[in-house]
């Protein structure tokens, strides 16, 4: 589903929380953010989170889907003849906390609280995210973090949010400065995520 | 975005380094590295004083070994560009040199010599055209604007000219470097700003009415920008009239004026033996100061000169060496048997006394070195001599003491070699400096033929490019940070672009001078002066009209 369409509408709740990360439960079948996008929840104090897992399975783990389409034309087909579906799957994300807004602004670091369970999670604005990539101070909480494929999840978040800047080149060159200050020992994955993030 | 500022200017940041070897400064990735460039002027901002010095080095470095072998995947030019500035990155070495403290209170005692350092990652920018003013002035009554730091053009380096002429100075360089328009610029300089009189030996006419370009055409000498200010004395005549240039006074020297001293020194260039220096220095003796010379020369063949060994007690072979030697001095136009009636040195003294310039000009003597030795080495002595008694005369009566003058002198190293410094009246002067108001303006391509201790005593050194290592020593000898000075002094331009450091000048710094030749260039330095100088005479007081 394109961004636009997913802007101001809640996309789910959150299901589990921890402090470094949370897992949202969309409320549409695959309405979820793509992986790098920037999501924020919506609270008195918002907390900014990048998605960087996206899963879809069935609510009952132990009825897994079989095989429908034999007889239809295609994909789509199948989930029209069979609109059960949408209430027996469901996609949920995981995403990794880079900050938070409190009263005097934005903050590249931990929420002291992570986010309660039902909170309503929104995808940011192109506005909100050039606010909050002014700085790249957050850069350690995505590269550095516990998560599988961080260089990944970080190119898919840089690529669009150079976008919001109105100089998306300067922007890069600005995030691959900081990413080779902090990569600066390990010369192969600063080099493959600098190959991933060039304009 | 970052925090670093983009300005343009912005060096860097301080990230090591010491008082003596110099600050590292680490290079702000988006500072052209190509644009740093040795001899540039910046300016560290420390927490309560800026600290101002010159870059005497460049290095690359790489934040982590790893970078040399494998480097990173440059072809592509947004990672060539990230990595540089982060994990490799440019150092520029600066040496401090002064500090202007942080309250405005501080300030008006102008900046001191930097005795402490900035902490670490103090910013380091560009010196800006106020930081220039702030350390060397402004063009006013005692500085002249003598042209821009290195890159920094249309900013004006000012020198202290009052400070300038307290002591002897040099330049320096290369022939073609652009020493004799830097002379012409500061000569203009104390005429225009009235800090000393001017006595130049002009070898090549270059300076009284006309001088040359390389390509041919012609600059306006001092004569034609102070036309009531300066005297030109010419030894010859005849090459004055051929170049249709106007000259005041003829200088004839007579036989008589020539004392044993001067032709002590030009024992060298007249190829003549110590044997033959003694046998002159007997023939005064024995004829007296004023005949000896006449007599030997009057002396013709063997006989009358076996008669004049006899005279003198000389063995007959050096007396007829130094006879054949000696005989060279008759071709030159200018000496005379009989002392001329209007004596050189009196008639220069009396014009310098009336604060007028004498510019010298040896036309085609100019070639003869020793025509050039033999006259400035006879004239000086004598105008030393003058100022030395007027100078005791006057015992510290401020009113009566004479003008600061300053002797130019070009091709200096042929007076001042460490076999003649000790006797020629040059090294005198060099040494004993302004007690008695007489300095050098010492002009010259070989300083390493002049005497150390006569360099050790310049007070300020500007120097073009110098291609022998020995020449370079030579300049920096006896200079705090010569090893960076010596970096800077062999990436010089080779034209326009000197070091000059010193007495004058408040820190060593890289010049463009500025350009002398053009019609605005005559207007600043020429014009100028004719307003300046009645403006400290004729500013009257109501008060003191109508009480």
């Amino acid at each position: 589903m394109a961004i636009e369409s997913l802007q101001n509408t809640v996309l789910g709740e959150i299901t589990e929380a921890s402090s470094a990360e949370f897992t949202v439960d969309c409320h549409e079948l695959y309405a979820s953010p793509p992986l790098g996008g920037l999501v924020k929840t919506e609270d008195s104090e918002e907390v900014f989170a990048v998605v960087r897992s996206i899963s879809t399975a069935p609510i009952d783990p132990t009825r897994r889907p079989v095989a429908r389409g034999k007889n239809e034309p295609d994909r789509d087909a199948v989930y029209r003849k069979n609109p059960q579906l949408e209430k027996l799957l469901r996609t949920e994300f995981l995403a990794t906390i880079v900050g938070h807004r409190a009263s005097d602004g934005y903050h590249q670091y931990l929420p002291p609280q992570p986010p309660k369970i039902h909170t309503f999670v929104h995808i940011c604005t192109t506005e909100e995210i050039f606010s909050f990539t002014q700085k790249l101070e957050f850069l350690p909480l995505l590269l550095f973090g516990p998560m599988p494929l961080a260089d990944e999840v970080t190119a898919a978040f840089l690529r669009p949010a150079a976008t919001s800047h109105p100089d998306p080149n300067s922007f890069l060159l600005a995030a691959g400065r900081e990413i080779s200050r902090l990569l600066n020992r390990d010369l192969q994955r600063l080099n493959a995520l600098l190959r991933r993030i060039r304009p | 975005m970052t925090s670093v500022p983009m300005e343009s200017t912005h060096l860097g940041m301080v990230i090591g380094g010491s008082l003596e070897r110099g600050l590292e400064v680490k290079l702000n990735p988006a500072f052209p590295l190509e644009e740093a460039h040795v001899g540039s002027f910046v300016a560290i901002q420390g927490q309560s004083s800026r600290y101002f010095g010159i870059i005497s080095d460049v290095s690359l470095e790489a934040s982590d070994s790893s970078m040399r072998s494998a480097p990173p995947d440059v072809d592509d030019p947004f990672i060539a560009q990230i990595v540089s500035g982060t994990g490799v990155y440019g150092v520029a070495t600066v040496s401090p040199q002064l500090t202007l403290g942080g309250d405005a209170f501080e300030n008006l005692e102008g900046p001191k010599p930097a005795r402490s350092i900035p902490a670490h990652f103090a910013p380091v920018y560009l010196a800006s055209e106020e930081d220039v003013s702030a350390i060397f002035g402004t063009d006013d009554e005692r500085h002249i604007w003598i042209g821009s730091p290195l890159d920094m053009e249309g900013t004006q380096v000012c020198l202290d000219l009052e400070e300038f002429v307290k002591r002897s100075n040099g330049i320096f360089g290369k022939s073609g470097t652009g020493k004799t328009f830097l002379t012409r610029i500061l000569l203009a300089g104390i005429l225009q700003k009235n800090v000393a009189v001017n006595l130049v030996f002009d070898m090549h006419s270059e300076y009284g009415w006309q001088g040359t370009l390389e390509g041919g055409s012609g600059v306006k000498g001092l004569k034609q920008l102070f036309p009531a200010q300066v005297a030109v004395f010419s030894l010859d005549p005849e090459s004055s009239r051929r170049r249709e240039v106007s000259w005041d006074v003829d200088v004839k020297i007579g036989y008589g004026e020539i004392e044993p001293e001067d032709i002590e020194i030009l024992a060298e260039a007249l190829n003549i033996t110590p044997q033959g220096v003694t046998a002159v220095y007997a023939l005064a003796k024995k004829f007296g100061q004023e005949h000896w010379l006449e007599k030997l020369l009057g002396s013709n063949g063997r006989d009358e000169i076996s008669k004049l060994a006899e005279d003198v007690t000389e063995n007959f072979q050096v007396l007829l060496t130094l006879h054949r030697r000696l005989r060279n001095l008759s071709r030159m136009g200018f000496l005379q048997r009989n002392l001329p009636q209007v004596n050189a040195v009196d008639r220069i003294l009396k014009y310098l006394g009336d604060g007028q310039h004498v510019v010298l000009e040896f036309g085609r003597y100019g070639n003869e070195l020793m025509a050039y030795i033999l006259v400035a080495n006879l004239l000086t002595r004598r105008i030393h001599q003058q100022y030395v008694r007027k100078t005791e005369t006057a015992m510290g009566d401020r009113f009566q003491e004479p003008r600061p003058l300053v002797i130019t002198i070009e091709e200096a190293h042929r007076f001042l070699t460490p076999a003649v410094a000790s006797q020629t009246i040059f090294g005198t002067i060099a040494r004993e400096m302004r007690k008695y108001k007489v300095a050098l303006l010492v002009v010259d391509q070989r300083p390493s033929g002049i005497d150390e201790e006569v360099l050790s005593q310049l007070g300020t050194r500007m120097t073009y490019l110098l291609d022998n290592d020995r020449d370079v020593d030579a300049v920096l000898s006896g200079t705090s940070g010569a090893r960076e000075l010596r970096r800077v002094l062999s990436r010089l331009d080779s034209r326009q672009q000197a070091l000059m450091f010193g007495h004058a000048l408040p820190m060593p710094v890289v010049v463009k001078t500025r350009e002398y030749g053009t019609k605005e260039s005559y207007e600043e330095l020429g014009l100028q002066s004719n307003r300046a100088i009645p403006k400290s005479e004729g500013k009257i007081d109501n008060r003191d009209l109508f009480g």
